[in-house]
């Protein structure tokens, strides 16, 4: 049997910042009322947190929830465990309207850890990303150069970002692009 | 380049975020149409200078679509709101009497 | 002659030499000079030739509205041309020649044009090569070419990185003069979030060289205390060598940040553009002094007042050894008092003003500086520089009274506020007849998103002079910014300034006032561009009255300078000409970036391998190392074929299509969209999204959809697999995935928002391989225990398998007319299965096929491509697909736009096989000619090529084409004419050429 490959397979880069491609991460989209017990109850058995505030992820190592839109969340499970929590999602949910699909493979994630993590992304989002703006707990969707990317800071000097598969060299690119030594701006580090 | 608030997220971003999608409020004419109501629906659109209602797309961002009340000579905007709806509310509406007296878009004013 | 004093320089530092070299020669700088100042300090006056005529050229001013020190800087690829020396700060090794001259910048061959200048007007170039027609390819244009431009366009690509910056602020300042921080500091202190941008290396403006006392104490020590407060001010950023660029709509503002042109060896990139958002802007840009217009004014030497004070005071380098002043104002005398104290000569001061200055020239008169009022100068001597001037009266017409020797002359013909960051995104200008000057009208600042004024100019850029006018002005700005951002105002007063007062200066345009043709035909406006004022007086008279045309047709302000120092004057001239007041004449239009930024800059990060993203599957890196020739679809880049060692490409296309068809093959097929749509009203949902009916397939079975927009025309199709009850798999085109996401989040979003239907594009989710050909089934049995056979698995059903111990969805659709499988598996693991079945796949000599084969082998089946069969003007009818088009629902997208006249149409052109009689390949697009010609003289035509390929499978040309009436004239031969002469003759057959009855697919 054949083994799953990460996106860029943990490539990383040593530059203002670590910039690190991160391993196979299990996630599923969840489409529905996020306002209804029922999905209240089945995000939290599925990764122990509750439906976030807009705009709000709470993510726990591979485990946790993000809020995308009105009717989206991203979760956020173990790779190995994919299958069965969707299943556990599914069983939970029935008879609710709702989607519930795995999209761990179509997402690439990178890492970003450093005093200048905040101005890697600065660099590339047209998104404040001063601390009284972002910061932990809160996550957004955006534009990452020329892709579309949503990014949360695990502490006050990491960002994770998640984009589509497809694109993962090019972000890791635009990442190491903007982590170049002697690019630190010291506007927000 | 604007900047706009996505009803649907709260996210007040540039308008590289956002894809603008023409005209707001437009009725659909299917089959059993006159040709003529057709023909408006598919082909003739608001072109104002001035208040406009438009459709926006927060495409970078929660994917969802809204609508916005805009000048399109001065490119103020008086308010965003949901796109699941059928007429301005009366708060968009108001915001824009408060800056133009007497305007009129389709049947709004 | 220019030199270095003994003291003075409050900005260099004498202690470090610098070596550089201009034109090859070696000269050495102090640290801190500019290339301008340390030129000079070698005695370099003249600096390159100008642009139309070739006149020699000197430095004229000190900072970004220099038009005629440029320079070809950097070797290399680190070349750029067009650079201002008064804005290049001097580092170690810097290189750099002069432009616009041949051989040499002492002697051009091109200065003869100044001998034809009278020949050469404004408009000069639209009158003379407008006939004989044939002239302009052969003769004008090369000609023209080879004169035109002024730096040389770089040669190799540039060495440097650049990136993009996005900021956020309360209240951006523009200007770091002492307006710009007493404005920043007034807005910090009322709680403001405050960013500061300074166009240059050192902060406090011209209001170090020019003095006055704060608070008491000398202005630098204001600027010092200011400086350092605002530094520990963690609420405020000071950025300097970063110029506000540009002021666009809701408060967006692009700064300019010159990282290392100063210092190129360092690392990081070299500039960086800052994308600015800031609730308000205060423009504390200062003023910029006017030129006087007299003939000579252009010889090199003749210098603005204020560059040459501030080359004194902060250089240390004396411009000349006696500077002769001639002014309309009192600031002028300023620069006499500076360079008189420093042990300088100034033999006159020459006031066009008939009652004279104010307490300025009586500190001037005291220092024993003859003062002629009312007076002029009448011409300049010398040619590359200055040898000396003709005195005469302001008032008469020229007549000379007196000649004095000078090798400088310095000229102020009053100050213009910068108001480009006001104007550039619809601050309106006020003229103010006090200082004849276009100032900002504060009423009507250009508004943001909630349609208040978000920019406030402050200082002289707000038309305010006097020191301490300027303070309180800026501070009352800084407040009023803070205010506005959502702050409230400190209680902090403005500080006290004092300087000289100065008495009014009188509007000169033209010197003297009465002067004839000959001498405003050598009385320069613009310098960079080499437009006089005699040009503009004949664009007037020729009737280019509008203030835009005149400046079109004389190239005034067109320059690379952008006539920061020639409008104001040029408008005047013009008004004076038209015989109206200058308001009514009004501005150019004032536009982005302030001054040139890099193209560079602008691109940032995006270039080379950043240019644009490509969007690969994980099977890429096998592709490539395989010969892939790759070809873009969308942003994806998909492998047209495999070349192999010494293959050309078509040689590659035909073993494909020919290991395909007699064996197996793998196709990538992973970039094909794949979206989910589910819910209970997800059938109704998919039957108003394609043409045909959806809610009735089955679970575990295929249909193939088309997809039309509201308009009726065909925009993608694919297979629809219903997973269960409630949910569809819809596979798009691969260029149409997340088009038609939005195409469906558009019309839940909008139209049936309470339909209960959830959609995900899951397009990257899978890796999709084809495995096709006779012998996929056999493959595939390597690989798994489960039942595959044509009973438990049919033609367009699709079952849940185990492959190599991987679980995997297999869709039974083909694309080629084979025996297909269509396995889908999560990405990660697709790689690994590629591999697989490349190997489970050798005992059949199983091959890889690319897009190329793909296109053939449905062509041979007749199957449609999105994109070449249609063009957004194609219906499903025109392809002869009623059968997918439901007759049994009441609406679908498109169905009314296809009932409309033009859409029945029966002579719209239809989808037909073409086949050339000679078993040729048509080109691609080719169209039959029908007889007789249409109402322009063309040929009339009766049908195009929509595909046209050879079939390795038939061994010869096949095509699809839209014929009129083409179904009903089946073996009707019509022609192609070729374009390089000849005809095609290609018969109307059936489009699908290979296995009518399908028998190879359906095994």
């Amino acid at each position: 049997m054949s083994e799953p490959v990460a996106p860029l397979n943990g490539a990383k880069y040593e530059g203002f910042v670590t910039v690190q491609a991160m391993g196979l991460q299990g996630m599923i989209t969840l489409r529905g009322d996020l306002s209804s017990t029922k999905v209240g109850k089945a995000v939290k058995a599925a990764t122990g947190q509750p439906v976030p505030a807009q705009r709000k992820a709470a993510v726990d190592g591979d485990t946790g929830v993000a809020w995308m839109s009105p009717d989206e969340l991203l979760l956020f499970v173990p790779y190995a465990e994919i299958d069965a929590r969707l299943d556990a999602l599914h069983k939970a949910l029935t008879g609710e309207h709702f989607l519930a699909v795995n999209v761990s493979d179509a997402r690439a994630m990178f890492h970003l850890e450093g005093n200048g993590a905040r101005e890697v992304i600065a660099k590339l989002c047209p998104v404040d990303m001063s601390p009284d703006a972002f910061g932990p707990s809160d996550f957004r969707r955006s534009r990452m150069a020329q892709i579309p990317a949503a990014f949360w800071m695990p502490t006050d000097v990491s960002v994770q970002i998640v984009c589509f598969r497809s694109v993962a060299e090019y972000a890791f690119n635009l990442l190491k692009d903007a982590a170049e030594p002697g690019g630190q701006v010291g506007y927000l580090a | 380049m604007l900047i706009l608030t996505c009803p649907c997220c709260d996210v007040t971003g540039e308008e590289t975020e956002f894809v603008a999608g023409g005209e707001a409020h437009l009725k659909r004419f299917g089959p059993g149409s006159t040709d003529d109501d057709f023909h408006d629906y598919l082909f003739m659109k608001e072109n104002p200078k001035g208040v406009h209602l438009e459709r926006w797309r927060h495409a970078n961002g929660c994917g969802k679509w809204f609508l916005a009340a805009r000048d399109t000579m001065t490119m103020e905007v008086y308010g965003t709101y949901s796109a699941q709806t059928y007429e301005p509310p009366k708060a968009i509406k108001d915001a824009i009497s408060t800056k133009r007296p007497g305007w009129r878009w389709r049947e709004f004013s | 002659m220019s030199t270095r004093l003994a003291t003075g320089g409050r900005l260099i530092d004498r202690t470090k030499s610098v070596s550089f070299s201009f034109n090859g020669k070696r000269h050495e700088g102090r640290a801190g000079d500019t290339l301008a100042s340390a030129l000079l300090a070698n005695n370099q006056m003249m600096v390159g030739r100008s642009f139309k005529y070739h006149r020699p050229r000197g430095i004229v001013a000190s900072g970004v509205e220099e038009p005629n020190a440029l320079f070809n800087m950097g070797e290399g690829a680190g070349f750029e041309p067009n650079q201002r020396a008064t804005t290049t700060e001097l580092f170690d090794g810097l290189t750099c020649k002069s432009q616009n001259h041949w051989p040499n910048l002492e002697f051009d061959i091109g200065a003869v044009n100044k001998y034809l200048g009278r020949f050469l007007p404004a408009g000069f170039y639209y009158k003379m090569f407008m006939y004989p027609r044939a002239f302009w390819k052969h003769v004008y244009e090369p000609f023209i070419r080879q004169s035109a431009g002024l730096g040389k366009a770089p040669r190799d690509r540039d060495q440097d990185k650049y990136e993009h910056f996005y900021a956020f602020s309360d209240v951006l300042v523009i200007g770091g003069g002492v307006a710009g921080l007493q404005a920043a500091k007034a807005a910090a202190e009322s709680g403001a979030k405050v960013m500061v941008l300074e166009q240059t290396a050192d902060w406090g403006g011209r209001a170090c060289v020019d003095g006055g006392t704060v608070d008491g104490a000398p202005v630098d020590k204001f600027v010092q205390k200011t400086l350092s407060e605002l530094q520990e001010n963690p609420n405020v950023t000071l950025r300097s060598r970063m110029m506000g660029a540009g002021v666009y709509d809701h408060g967006y503002a692009l700064g300019y940040e010159r990282l290392t042109d100063h210092q190129p060896d360092a690392p990081g990139p070299r500039h960086r553009l800052w994308r600015i958002r800031a609730k308000q802007i205060v423009t504390a840009t200062g003023a910029i002094e006017r030129p006087l217009s007299f003939a000579g004014n252009d010889v090199p030497g003749v210098m603005l007042a204020s560059a040459i004070r501030d080359y004194a005071v902060n250089f240390g380098v004396s411009v000349g050894d006696r500077t002769a002043i001639v002014t309309n104002n009192d600031d002028a005398y300023r620069t006499a008092i500076t360079l008189k104290n420093m042990g300088l000569d100034v033999p006159v001061i020459l006031d066009a003003r008939a009652t004279g200055g104010g307490a300025l020239a009586d500190e001037a008169r005291a220092l024993g500086i003859r003062i002629e009022n009312g007076k002029a100068i009448a011409k300049v001597k010398g040619t590359r520089r200055v040898e000396g001037i003709s005195i005469c009266t302001q008032a008469g017409e020229g007549a000379v009274l007196e000649d004095i020797k000078c090798d400088v002359v310095a000229m102020s013909g009053g100050w213009s506020p910068v108001v480009h960051l006001w104007s550039h995104c619809g601050g309106k200008l006020l003229w103010d007849d006090t200082h004849a000057m276009f100032r900002p009208d504060v009423h009507k600042a250009p508004t943001g998103a909630a349609g208040e004024g978000f920019v406030i100019p402050a200082g002289t850029a707000n038309g305010v002079f006097e020191l301490g006018e300027v303070l309180s002005d800026a501070d009352a700005a800084g407040k009023a910014a803070a205010t506005a951002a959502g702050h409230s105002a400190s209680k902090q007063t403005a500080p006290s300034g004092t300087t000289t007062k100065e008495a009014p200066l009188a509007p000169i345009w033209l010197m003297p006032q009465g002067a004839g043709p000959k001498l405003r035909m050598k009385s320069w406006l613009d310098y960079q561009n080499d437009v006089k004022v005699s040009d503009v007086q004949l664009a007037a008279r020729e009737g280019y009255a509008s203030v835009e045309h005149a400046k079109r047709y004389t190239t005034l302000g067109m320059a690379t300078d952008q006539g920061k120092i020639s409008n104001i004057n040029g408008l005047a001239i013009l008004s004076d000409a038209l015989n109206q007041p200058i308001p009514q004449t009004g501005t150019t239009t004032f536009r982005p970036p302030y001054t040139p930024i890099s193209l560079a800059s602008i691109a940032g990060e995006a270039r080379g391998e950043l240019f644009q993203p490509l969007r690969k599957t994980v099977i890429h890196d096998w592709h490539e190392e395989n010969g892939a020739f790759f070809e873009p679809v969308g942003a994806w880049r998909r492998p047209y074929c495999y070349q192999q060692d010494g293959e050309t490409v078509d040689a590659a296309v035909t073993r494909e299509i020919n290991g395909t068809r007699n064996s197996v093959a793998l196709l990538d097929a992973s970039t094909l969209g794949k979206i989910i749509a589910k819910g209970p009203d997800a059938g109704k949902f998919l039957d108003m999204m394609y043409t045909n009916m959806m809610s009735n397939l089955k679970p575990g079975k295929c249909r193939y959809g088309l997809m039309c927009g509201e308009n009726g025309f065909l925009q993608d199709d694919g297979v629809v697999a219903r997973l269960d009850d409630d949910t569809f798999l819809c596979h798009t085109t691969t260029g149409g995935a997340e088009n038609i996401h939005g195409h469906m989040e558009d019309w839940l979003q909008c139209e049936w928002w309470n339909w209960k239907v959830y959609t995900a594009n899951v397009t990257e989710q899978y890796a999709q391989i084809a495995v096709v050909g006779p012998n996929a089934r056999k493959v595939l049995e390597k690989l798994t225990t489960d039942d595959i056979s044509a009973e438990a698995l049919p033609f367009m059903g699709f079952g849940d398998i185990t492959l190599d111990g991987v679980s995997a969805r297999v869709y039974r659709i083909s694309f080629s007319g084979e025996l297909s499988y269509e396995i889908a598996v999560p990405a990660s693991y697709g790689r690994a299965l590629w591999d697989r079945l490349l190997e489970a796949g050798a005992e059949f000599d199983i091959t890889t096929y690319g897009t190329e084969g793909l296109h053939v082998m449905r062509a041979e089946k007749g199957f449609i491509m999105i994109g070449d069969e249609t063009d957004g003007t194609v219906i499903p009818q025109d392809l002869m697909m009623h059968w997918a088009i439901s007759k049994k629902k009441e609406d679908f997208l498109g169905k009314r736009a296809q009932s409309r006249s033009h859409m029945t149409d029966p002579n719209r052109w239809k989808l037909v096989g073409l086949e050339t009689l000679d078993g040729s390949v048509l080109p691609n697009g080719a169209y039959a000619v029908a007889d007789g010609e249409n109402a322009n003289g063309q040929r009339n035509v009766q049908g195009r090529v929509t595909s046209t390929y050879y079939s390795p499978t038939l061994e010869r040309g096949i095509a699809m084409g839209l014929v009129l009436h083409g179904p009903d004239r089946m073996g009707e031969v019509i022609d192609f004419p070729k374009v390089d002469g000849g005809v095609i003759q290609a018969k109307i057959v059936d489009q699908v050429f290979f296995d009518k009855d399908g028998e190879k697919q359906n095994v």
